[in-house]
């Protein structure tokens, strides 16, 4: 009998540990950030980084009775590498939600991976347009480039620029900026005299600058990704376009708050249309910097955005699906919501999962002896220029 | 010298023994299927595993076996997998099989056209025209963007199954086993070349090309041949990934995936074939590892470790592997050598 009353009492344990084991299973939801800690976009990666971490620390790791456990994983900016983690993470990991994703080939590599396997994607950086329409899993958090560009393209006419040389990176990102600015411009009366292509690996900004200059436009329409923006601007310098009378304008990609502090006095004057700067003037916006700089000793830039903005998304479909974390659920969730971020109000579209903000009007001037993305003005509520073109 | 001192059976024993399978390669490679089904998790990493063994293979036959330097390698994975790649994408050849041989045969043509440069020069000269004809291909295929998807990468391609039988699904299991198959087919190729009379007098070339020409051996031709054959096989392992991963991007011909081969061959070692898969294996958990453990330094332990590599020497750390070792002596041409050659660091 006590041999009896001994294995009923192991096997009791034993369900009761197989039980609990898998409770806790359930009581974690994992999200895979894929971003790149090292190689070109690393600066991005470090931004996104942060901003989640710092969203966990002001939010607590725990929502709807669920422990949210973010997995960093480093593509090291190569898209196949991104690929074969998310597809590790998804398969391995379990997880129930991947995120990231710094640039577009490797947003794209991941999209049939996200239909395929029903796992939600939250693109907290890369802009090209069509990232939303390649799976009905993916939501973005961050911008699309043309949103930028052609509200730049509004002001410049406005503002009396007629003549304009554009500069793009030559990537998909570069040709949306040059496409939906151009569009934009020519169809207000302005000119494009010229369309200048430059690689998207190390640039040399030099001999594009000089062929821009030669054409001798009012301004110079200028699209290069985050983390570029510093070199741009020294050439620039360099040449001594500042002083030739020649405007700066294009999406604040260029005036990246991350580079900013350290370009020079050059970029003064410089004025582009963008989603978000670390000067703009909201309470939510000042304690935001002021944690966010104290946490990872840098200035937040619009990545950091994506990445929090990211976060709060997932914190908030848990919240409406009271913990529900399949790829179905958290989608529909996350479908019209709403918020106010530290950019200001944002929300989902319902219908293309893209992101519908305030772009804003800034001008690089100098403030308490720092370099900062002035807004001066607002346009409200902007859908992404290319899918409503569509419809 | 060595050779003079023996009999002419004593050598035609030596080189057909070398040929022989040993029973630890034997069972290298039942521990290789066997992972098919032991570790399901671990598939994905091991298909490119697979597919970084095949590349580095390829490097060793050149670089191993005919002391041809290439800091440019990637040309020839790079073409290949985009080769595979747009065959798919354009439904020009639905079956992977078929297409992987064609993507080889394409980057064995360029390979041929490519190795007439290569026979120019001393080792600093190939390393620059390798690497160009490198950087060269990649802007290629980022000014072709209609075709090549620039540098957004080829998307939209959609593999049909292996063999019209076996779906490449998510969890990678039928790519890996894809994959072996093909690293283990042409192995065993590869393992046929270097041990024929072909194979043997790349080896005397590789040690000293003016005395190989002087006893006959035509010594472009043969350089070309094993160049082109190279390419193939990188050619190949390109169009593993693209078909595995279903996508082609730039990052494909990049300088780092060249570097990286090399030092994939610098951990496993050259001039045997087992260095590339050992290296290969090496290599991938080792950064996969480190870069879970620590997202952004990774790199910083990488490099210590390759210096501490190349400081104490290959030999001392992986002592424990003597008998590994042996195997490859065996199979290697090493015995017939006079002491005192070696070929580490070439």
């Amino acid at each position: 009998m006590k041999a009896y009353k001994w294995m009923a009492a192991l096997s009791a344990a034993a369900i009761g540990a197989l039980a609990a084991g898998h409770a806790g299973a359930q009581e974690t939801v994992k999200v895979g950030l894929i971003v790149s800690m090292t190689g070109q976009q690393a600066s991005t990666g470090k931004q996104i980084k942060a901003a989640v971490e710092l969203y966990q620390k002001q939010n607590g790791d725990a929502v709807a009775g669920k422990k949210v456990q973010v997995i960093l994983r480093d593509s090291g900016s190569v898209p196949d590498n991104t690929k074969r983690l998310a597809q590790e993470l998804i398969v391995n990991d379990k997880v129930n939600i991947i995120a990231g994703f710094e640039i577009t080939p490797a947003a794209l590599a991941v999209a049939p991976l996200a239909t395929e396997a029903k796992v939600p994607a939250v693109v907290m950086a890369a802009g090209t347009s069509i990232i939303t329409e390649r799976s009905p899993y993916i939501v973005r958090t961050s911008f699309t480039v043309p949103q930028s560009c052609v509200i730049i393209a509004d002001w410049a006419v406005k503002n009396g620029i007629k003549k304009v040389v554009t500069i793009v990176s030559d990537y998909a990102p570069g040709f949306d900026a040059e496409k939906s600015f151009t569009e934009r411009f020519t169809g207000a009366g302005g000119q494009v005299a010229q369309a200048i292509r430059v690689p998207l690996a190390n640039p040399d900004f030099a001999p594009f600058l000089q062929r821009a200059a030669d054409a001798k436009p009012d301004a110079i329409f200028i699209f290069v990704p985050s983390g570029q923006g510093g070199t741009f601007m020294k050439q620039y310098t360099e040449r001594g376009l500042d002083k030739a009378g020649i405007k700066l304008i294009g999406p604040g990609d260029v005036t990246d708050d991350d580079l900013l502090p350290n370009m020079g006095d050059a970029a003064i004057g410089t004025v582009t249309a963008h989603f978000y700067s670390a000067d703009h003037n909201s309470p939510k916006n000042k304690t935001f910097v002021e944690a966010f700089t104290k946490a990872a000793g840098f200035r937040p830039n619009f990545m950091a955005l994506g990445g929090y903005d990211g976060m709060h998304l997932i914190y908030e479909a848990l919240k409406k699906t009271g913990g529900k974390a399949d790829g179905d659920s958290l989608i529909t969730a996350m479908k019209g919501m709403k918020w106010e971020s530290p950019r200001g109000p944002i929300q989902i579209d319902p219908e293309t999962r893209d992101i519908i903000q305030n772009v804003y009007i800034r001008k690089v001037e100098k403030k308490a002896g720092s370099l900062y993305n002035v807004e001066f003005a607002t346009f409200e509520a902007v859908k992404d220029p290319v899918k409503a073109a569509k419809k | 010298m060595l050779l003079a001192r023996l009999s002419q059976e004593e050598v035609t024993g030596r080189l057909v023994g070398r040929a022989h399978w040993h029973p630890l390669e034997v069972l290298f490679w039942v521990a290789a299927f066997a992972t098919i089904w032991l570790f399901p998790s671990k598939h994905l990493i091991l298909t490119e595993i697979a597919w970084l063994a095949l590349f580095a293979l390829s490097l060793d036959l050149i670089l191993g076996y005919a002391g041809i330097v290439s800091l440019g390698h990637a040309a020839f994975f790079g073409f290949g997998a985009y080769t595979a790649a747009l065959l798919a994408k354009h439904e020009i050849i639905n079956e992977p099989v078929i297409a992987l041989v064609v993507a080889g045969l394409a980057a064995s043509a360029l390979g041929f056209v490519t190795s007439f440069l290569v026979l120019r020069g001393t080792d600093l000269t190939r390393i620059m025209v390798t690497l160009g004809v490198a950087f060269v291909l990649r802007e290629i295929a980022n000014q072709n963007g209609w075709l090549t998807g620039g540098a957004d990468g080829l998307q939209g391609v959609t593999m049909k199954p292996i063999l019209g039988q076996f779906r490449f699904d998510m969890f990678g299991h039928n790519g890996y086993v894809y994959c072996l198959v093909v690293l283990f087919v042409l192995f065993l190729l590869a393992r046929r070349i270097v041990n024929s009379p072909f194979g043997l007098s790349l080896q005397s070339i590789r040690n000293n090309p003016l005395r190989a020409s002087a006893i006959g051996i035509n010594v472009n031709a043969r350089l070309i041949a094993i160049y082109t054959i190279a390419a193939g096989y990188a050619g190949i392992a390109g169009a593993l990934l693209a078909q595995t991963q279903a996508f082609a991007s730039l990052a494909y011909f990049d300088f780092e995936r060249s570097a990286d081969l090399l030092l994939v061959l610098v951990i496993g070692g050259t001039g045997y074939l087992y260095g590339g898969i050992i290296g290969a294996v090496v290599f991938k958990f080792m950064h996969d590892y480190l870069a879970v453990l620590t997202p952004q330094y990774w790199p910083f332990w990488i490099g210590l470790l390759l210096v501490v590599l190349v400081m104490v020497g290959r030999e001392r750390i992986t002592g424990w592997t003597a008998p590994f070792r042996r195997m490859a002596d065996r199979l290697d041409w090493r015995r017939l050598r006079p002491r005192g050659e070696t070929t580490e660091g070439r």
